[in-house]
């Protein structure tokens, strides 16, 4: 519509610009958004539209050109604001923009708005924001998931056509499935985090939200590549992820995996009959389904929670109130400035990963909890490689549950990181996972299903949840705000 | 449940150049003895002869050409700086 000139970029842009000052005040998803930046950035999509029409190119429009794609807060955008929704970066403005920034950028698209998340990406229901919690757009009282509840709660409400999200345990996939849109971690090294504040350097992936398969392959598409600026993207071609899908979706049968430890004590019998039905859904399309297992997987979470906190420690020394973000009133010297800048700075959930991550690392418990943890990181990776011996993909719900109530875990940290239990081993291996719809609770609460892929077989990844999709309306339908 | 663990909190916190409150102190140490109780769990795996993995796809030694390019502008640099004067962070005395 828009390269055909039925509908402007600006027509678009204002229109999603009214639907978020409409809902924003009920879900919350936004810390802050620019209207004049987000029209200036539209009008320049409709200059490029006129004179590509004007030259008879219409069709070679930019991938995304005019479609406005929200951005979580830890991802730098020039000349805007930059917070992690942390008060130590209240008032932070980038200086330069973010590698998958620029990419959006010249693949058309618009930058919009700067959304939620738990404080540094920390945390599964993005209650742990300084600046509000976002609420879920399918019920109101209730969490969106995190910590990229505001990329997934914009997406679900209209707020934003697609999105961009950090997943370092599950960040992307289970707020998507919690909001009942599309949500894909790519393989580590795939996207350049180049201008994402770090959080887990050896896990953190970013990644897009779309309301469809086909928009996520688009978005994925248009972030992904090498880059110099980030030594663990790797260097290999490409796709064109779209074009595969398609190839693959013409009669292709996969051989796909259900691992029998995802489906054990703490699965909501709801969330476990919706994934059920939904592996029914792929026999009926005639793919094979074995049971493989992945034995190490009451293990991931310690190890995450370890491996995961001694990297926040470490990423998070940075904040020291000298050369940006909160500097302590009131200090007498410089060694204070670093202890009441920090303590002031950072909030609770933040606090106790710094303190548990510097505690596995510190001397004398080095070897028996960060050295052990990453042994058995081997022993989880080596599960998922000898399942995909034997399958294509593996298919597991995203979350245990659908989305619980605000409060409701806040007081728990272990409870809330139980939670993570069937998106932690992925990013440990590594692995490309993606969150598809796949159903609601009797309550009216969205259910996931999440597709995990092999290593840079995002296309396959992709035509496994397309071909799911097609099968069903679950993400066409939309919350009622 | 297993024994909470100790976490050692007042080191802990000087390493980590954290200022806590006593509530803070009180809370933490709860709840992150409870963490640690759980990842207990992992001593019973066998990790003998297990390499680590420090990264899912290991990269070594990426190297770049050694080429100056255009970086930031000195105003650019201290746009974030909670105080400056004349392009330089200022810090309190650190020698007397």
């Amino acid at each position: 519509m828009l390269a055909a000139g039925e509908l402007s970029a600006v027509e678009l842009m204002r229109a999603v610009i009214e639907r978020t000052k409409d809902v924003d005040a009920r879900v919350g998803a936004f810390n802050s958004f620019d209207e004049a930046d987000a029209l200036a950035q539209a009008r320049a999509c409709d200059e490029r539209l006129a004179r590509a029409r004007a030259q008879g190119a219409a069709a070679r429009a930019r991938p995304l050109e005019g479609i406005p794609i929200g951005i979580k807060d830890v991802i730098s955008v020039a000349g805007q604001p930059l917070t992690a929704s942390s008060r130590m970066l209240a008032g932070f403005v980038s200086p330069y923009d973010a590698t998958v920034t620029r990419k959006l950028k010249e693949a058309g698209a618009i930058c919009w708005g700067r959304l939620n998340l738990d404080e540094f990406a920390m945390g599964s229901s993005t209650e742990n924001s300084a600046f509000g919690t976002t609420s879920n757009p399918w019920a109101l009282d209730r969490v969106p998931g995190g910590s990229s509840g505001g990329s997934a709660a914009a997406v679900a409400a209209g707020e934003a056509v697609a999105a961009l999200g950090s997943d370092t345990g599950g960040s992307i996939r289970q707020p998507a499935a919690l909001c009942s849109v599309v949500g894909l971690k790519p393989t580590y090294g795939r996207v350049s985090r180049y201008g994402l504040i770090a959080f887990a350097s050896s896990l953190d992936q970013i990644g897009p939200f779309a309301r469809s398969v086909d928009d996520a392959a688009l978005v994925l598409g248009a972030i992904s590549g090498h880059d110099r600026r980030d030594s663990t993207s790797v260097d290999l071609p490409v796709p064109d992820f779209t074009a595969g899908m398609a190839e693959q979706a013409s009669g292709r049968k996969w051989r796909l995996g259900i691992p029998r430890e995802y489906f054990g004590e703490g699965l909501d019998p709801e969330v476990g009959s919706a994934v059920e039905a939904a592996i029914d859904e792929y026999r009926g399309l005639g793919c094979e389904v074995l049971e493989v297992s992945l034995p190490h997987t009451k293990y991931a979470i310690g190890a995450y929670y370890i491996i995961a906190t001694a990297e926040c420690s470490s990423n998070l020394a940075r904040y020291d109130g000298v050369r940006y973000g909160n500097r302590s009133k009131g200090t007498s010297d410089a060694i204070d400035i670093y202890f009441k800048s920090r303590a002031e700075g950072f909030g609770p959930e933040v606090k106790r990963r710094i303190i548990l991550g510097t505690y596995v690392l510190s001397s004398g418990y080095y070897d028996a909890y960060y050295l052990r943890a990453q042994k058995v990181r081997t022993l989880i990776r080596r599960d998922f490689l000898e399942a995909f011996a034997h399958v294509d993909a593996i298919v597991t719900p995203t979350s245990p549950t659908a989305a619980f109530r605000k409060g409701e875990k806040a007081a728990d940290p272990l409870a809330m990181y139980l939670n993570d239990i069937y998106t932690i081993g992925v990013n440990l291996a590594g692995l490309p996972g993606i969150s598809i719809p796949c159903g609601f609770t009797r309550g009216g609460l969205p259910i996931g299903l999440q597709v995990i892929g092999q290593p840079f077989k995002e296309t396959e990844l992709l035509a496994v949840a397309g071909a799911y999709e097609r099968r069903t309306d679950w993400g066409r339908r939309r919350p009622r705000l | 449940m297993p024994q909470p663990v100790d976490i050692k909190l007042d080191h802990v916190a000087n390493l980590a150049r954290l200022d806590l409150t006593p509530e803070e102190k009180a809370r933490f140490a709860t709840q992150l003895g409870d963490v640690l109780a759980y990842v207990a769990l992992l001593n019973e795996v066998d990790v003998s002869g297990v390499e680590p993995t420090a990264h899912a796809f290991p990269v070594v030694n990426v190297w770049a050409e050694d080429v100056p390019e255009a970086g930031l502008s000195p105003e650019d640099a201290l746009r974030n700086a909670p105080e400056k004067r004349d392009n330089m962070f200022v810090v309190p005395k650190v020698v007397e």
